[in-house]
């Protein structure tokens, strides 16, 4: 119901109070400090000791030239909750802030108040596109303070489950890349593909999102039967299939006009950024987590890493689907070489027991009790994990007092610092190649918010 | 496979962290200079910056030259050329934690500054745009800080919208 005594000029201020962020917001250039819109425009990067070149900087330009508006939140390019706030001349964009925080739940503080044991269904809702790879980050910064060892099986399922997972993932960024560039079918292919593995992690896991399937001492469940038949499938069919999708968009005129040197970015600028995963790769530098700081197994698998030339937005595309068959190679040796043996550690302080020994046994019932109620204790100490995600490191800093719950989880969440790079990719772009950047920095909301 | 951890500037108090990281202890005066030291000696990049609020855990153990304070500003170097980490804990203060911004050496640390002040009301000098990111822009108080009581104050909420 419209109250026709409030006018249309109020309803606009009332609106505009309702939805301000503030401070948070991009201001007018009259409002900005000059180091800040430096900043906005990425002209610190530029030159060396990130003194601000005036060159870059159109400190002149009065704010009645140009118009400042919003993307999103609720944009169906921004992959969810991202509000862009850009201030454009004409077609061509001159500044850029990302306004962030509309998907905050305050899982690091949630984190606080859960015990070790259920932390792991906290963090798998981060990065809702990689679950796996988000506990085992977190489930490697538990095992280190507390000092235990995985069996090699459970190593070899985890270093599976996360490749399964990084193709997964990288597979839906194709998609939904391949619809913000007017590919439909791509959208449809991408996610057909994807299904596969879903269906192998409810198989698994007996979810397909939010897996909670690496957990502190080992996986939650041993691979099902016939597994090898499942990842044999899996394997062929998204590999045959990638070079499906290379008939589809790499030689594509329309997509490649679209991608090919747009929004480039130097190593120098990645490396200050602080970028990681495709798109540090994508300027040349070969920096991958699994190859440079082994975890797991990395080290016994072959596989590439693969970098890019440009650091433009078909680099990082290229990086992307070429990653998804390095993945593959990798779980056809997991296939290959997958161990026998426990697929959790046996110590019965942090490993529940199995549930047919609970009728049957004190002390078993007694851990059982003791870990679904208490937890188990984690020494003190602090500890970061780093692992690779398909957007780069996630790291996990955690901090224990010596009791059942973290005093502090911290995730470095990948997402959220290559946000960053929006700011200096878009500037000077196109308005419709703004699109095209948000999907290939690849931001999930879930993660950047936490 | 891992290469043995660097040294830190003589001053500085360092202990060795779990899994082959150096921590490093500098004072607030110390912490921009020895940053910047590690990122003349080839740490790349600025991975993470965080921090913890020990209010109940002032007796952590630490080397004996540091002097403990409730809030520790955490940052983590990384080198790629040497493929090492380094972990630099920075006593930041009780009840005004104040530490110098990284941005002018490391840009990219401006969104995780920006959150830390927003979650710890950590004041990070020199910093561009020092403005909350996270939580809405009127929201009251730290959420992480350890004196915020999660579950017990009712949610904020801007005022109900008027008719429109």
């Amino acid at each position: 119901m419209i109250d026709p005594t409030i006018r249309t000029a109020e309803r606009v201020e009332l609106l505009v109070a309702e939805t301000s962020e503030g401070a948070q917001e991009l201001k007018r250039r009259g409002d900005t400090r000059s180091d800040e819109l430096g900043r906005e425009v990425g002209a610190v990067l530029r030159v060396q000791g990130l003194n601000i070149d005036p060159n870059s900087v159109d400190f002149d330009r009065r704010d009645d030239e140009t118009m400042i508006i919003n993307m999103g939140p609720s944009h169906p390019s921004t992959h969810g909750v991202l509000r862009l706030m850009l201030e454009l001349d004409g077609e061509f964009v001159l500044r850029t802030k990302p306004v962030i925080g509309y998907l905050h739940t305050g899982m690091e503080k949630t984190a606080e108040e859960l015990s070790y044991v259920q932390g792991a269904t906290n963090v798998t809702r981060m990065d809702y596109l990689s679950p796996v790879i988000n506990e085992l980050s977190y489930s490697m910064a538990v095992e280190k303070l507390l000092g235990i060892e995985v069996p090699e099986r459970a190593v070899w399922i985890r270093m599976m489950m996360s490749e399964l997972n990084r193709v997964s993932s990288h597979l839906v960024w194709m998609a939904t890349n391949g619809m913000d560039l007017g590919s439909t079918s791509m959208m449809i292919y991408g996610l057909r593909e994807r299904e596969l593995i879903l269906a192998f992690f409810e198989k698994t896991a007996g979810l397909r999102m939010n897996l909670n399937y690496v957990r502190p001492g080992g996986v939650a469940a041993d691979l099902p039967d016939g597994w090898q038949d499942d990842i044999q499938v899996i394997c062929d069919t998204i590999y045959e299939r990638t070079f499906e999708y290379d008939q589809l968009l790499t030689g594509q005129p329309i997509f490649r006009q679209r991608l090919i040197g747009v929004a480039p970015i130097t190593a120098e600028e990645a490396l200050a950024l602080s970028l990681t995963g495709p798109l540090l790769r994508s300027t040349g530098v070969a920096w991958d987590l699994r190859r440079a700081m082994p975890y797991l197994a990395y080290d016994q698998v072959e596989f590439d890493v693969i970098v890019g030339t440009y650091g433009d937005n078909f680099d990082r595309y290229a990086i992307r689907l070429n990653e998804i068959r390095e993945s593959l190679r990798i779980v056809r040796q997991c296939l290959d070489m997958m161990p026998s043996g426990d697929y959790r550690s046996q110590d019965p302080k942090v490993t529940p027991p199995p549930r047919a020994r609970i009728g049957e046994s004190m002390e078993a019932l007694i851990h059982h009790f003791k870990l679904f109620t208490e937890g188990f204790h984690v020494p003190v100490g602090e500890v970061y994990s780093a692992v690779e995600s398909p957007r780069g490191e996630i790291g996990c800093y955690l901090v224990s007092d010596g009791g059942p719950k973290p005093y502090r989880l911290h995730v470095r969440g990948p997402s959220f610092v290559n946000l960053q790079a929006v700011s200096l990719l878009m500037r000077g772009g196109s308005m419709s190649d703004t699109i095209t950047v948000i999907s290939t920095i690849d931001p999930i909301m879930g993660e950047v918010d936490r | 496979m891992i290469a043995p951890p660097p040294l830190a500037p003589p001053g500085v108090v360092t202990s060795d962290g779990l899994a082959a990281d150096l921590c490093c202890f500098p004072t607030r005066e110390q912490y921009f200079a020895l940053v910047e030291s590690f990122k003349v000696d080839g740490f790349e990049m600025c991975v993470d910056v965080t921090a913890v609020d020990y209010l109940e855990h002032f007796d952590r153990p630490l080397p004996d030259a540091v002097v403990a304070s409730r809030f520790e500003v955490v940052t983590n170097l990384l080198s790629l050329s040497k493929k090492q980490r380094v972990r630099i804990r920075v006593q930041a203060g009780n009840e005004a934690p104040e530490v110098d911004s990284l941005f002018a050496l490391y840009p990219g640390t401006e969104a995780l500054e920006r959150e830390v002040f927003d979650m710890f009301g950590v004041i990070f000098t020199n910093h561009p745009d020092l403005t909350r990111i996270l939580m809405p822009e009127d929201w009251e108080g730290h959420p992480l800080r350890k004196d915020y009581g999660s579950g017990r104050v009712p949610v904020q909420f801007k005022e109900a919208p008027g008719p429109r």
